[in-house]
């Protein structure tokens, strides 16, 4: 706990959006997989999730799932459930969980987690295909994580 | 190709349950030049049964369009650079006063090479590729330098060489002295890599015949290489199709050439076994 807070202050200091409440990636606890707490200790914003769901440069969900709300973004994938009613079949701490690192619900997935940061085999820095270096942090900010979850859990059937 | 985007997006901005109607590959046959019939699907291999029993080439999971251009020779883009590669066939090149037809004659008595390989070569002690072959043959036969292993004169003349063994299954050995390194290929093709930590056969086995967003999944199959894609107007080497792939899961490649992709390309190429040499293949 104590590292999470140093961790915390440090990145506060460089960035101001990061709040001091953050849960860094190493330090998110699961419970059968969901994870109750916000991870960036402030409330998510569906509006911007929706834009991160579609978005390819940022969550590209839709790139394995179909979501009929995202009807004006072109080819959804077909390699995850879609995810139409989502909000209704998990709580919100479920799909916390799921978007943070869904193989600790889902064992072996396919999906990639998304607020992970070690454990990889030849990490990159990001499509460039060279090594990682000090910039590699996860997929998505703790902030962009809740976004996510907040739109998610507007899907309903 | 407009006509199909158009009817593409079409679709898709409509109602996204059209996608499922373009899964699965397209029931089509392929004979190139009215003349070389192609094995396109076939039974697997006996290494794969616990895992597939059909093998199915990647020109299944192509357009209309672009599957009839490889059916003949003068729509296939990649045949010009089969006729550059012939040109040079017969150039003498470096300090031994040799080309390739003073061994080999004519480019056809290379028929069938190209479905064996990679192979084991007993006096190097390795598994070769056609291109470390095609280099060793420069080097030690002929004093010329090497050629790079992606380059436009490489390729072609992989192309070549493939392009005469159109039509003859793919055949290569995994026992013997070659299955250590088929067994080396066959773990990097189940190894999670990356950021996204994704192995070639999260798509390529457990999802062929879906989308990923625009791209329909293919089972992976290297039969065709080197491929002439329509995105990059150029012959495609197999490696840097790997290359690509691993770089696509956010992870730190290998570079062409490599031992990695040596191995990946043999346990790759023994996954379509049976399938029809094809390349030079068209694919987007």
């Amino acid at each position: 706990m104590a590292k999470t807070l140093t961790l915390s202050v440090g990145l506060a200091l460089a960035a101001t959006c990061v709040s001091a409440a953050e849960i860094a990636p190493s330090d998110v606890t699961y419970e059968d997989g969901a994870v109750a707490q916000s991870l960036s200790g402030a409330a998510g914003d569906a509006t911007r999730g929706r834009e991160i769901v579609g978005n390819k440069s940022l969550g590209n969900c839709v790139a394995c799932h179909m979501i009929s709300d995202q009807a004006e973004v072109p080819f959804h994938g077909e390699i995850g459930p879609p995810l139409d009613g989502a909000g209704e079949r998990w709580s919100e701490a479920e799909l916390r969980g799921i978007v943070a690192n869904a193989k600790m619900m889902f064992d072996g997935s396919m999906m990639p987690s998304f607020y992970k940061t070690e454990g990889f085999i030849r990490p990159g820095k990001a499509y460039t295909g060279k090594a990682a270096d000090d910039t590699f942090g996860p997929i998505l900010t703790a902030q962009q994580i809740e976004d996510v979850v907040a739109y998610l859990t507007t899907l309903k059937e | 190709m407009i006509k199909r985007t158009v009817a593409l997006g079409a679709l898709g901005s409509l109602l996204l349950a059209a996608a499922p109607a373009l899964a699965g590959p397209v029931d089509d046959t392929l004979v190139v030049n009215d003349e070389i019939e192609m094995t396109t699907r076939t039974a697997a291999p006996e290494h794969l049964s616990d895992v597939m029993d059909e093998v199915i080439s990647g020109w299944h999971f192509r357009g209309d369009e672009t599957r009839l251009m490889q059916a003949d020779d003068f729509d296939n883009p990649g045949m010009i650079f089969v006729e550059q590669a012939r040109d040079s066939w017969g150039e003498v090149e470096g300090t031994e006063g040799k080309s390739c037809a003073s061994c080999h004659n004519e480019p056809e008595s290379l028929a069938g090479v190209r479905a064996v390989y990679p192979k084991w070569n007993e006096e190097a002690g390795e598994v070769r590729t056609l291109e470390m072959q095609v280099n060793d043959c420069r080097v030690n036969q002929m004093g010329a330098e090497e050629l790079k292993y992606t380059s436009v004169p490489m390729q072609s003349m992989v192309a070549l060489i493939s392009s005469v063994s159109r039509g003859m299954p793919v055949n290569v050995a995994i026992d013997g002295p070659a299955q250590e390194t088929w067994e080396k290929g066959k773990e990097i093709y189940y190894t999670r890599f990356g950021q996204l930590e994704l192995a070639c056969a999260n798509c390529h086995e457990d999802n062929y015949g879906n989308m990923i967003r625009a791209d329909h999944l293919s089972q992976g199959q290297i039969n065709g290489f080197p491929v002439y894609r329509l995105k990059n107007t150029k012959l495609n080497a197999a490696h840097d199709r790997f290359k690509g792939c691993i770089r696509d899961t956010r992870a730190e490649t290998f570079a062409p050439g490599s031992p990695e992709f040596v191995a990946l390309e043999l346990y790759v190429a023994s996954r379509g076994n049976g399938l029809s040499v094809e390349g030079p293949s068209v694919r987007n």
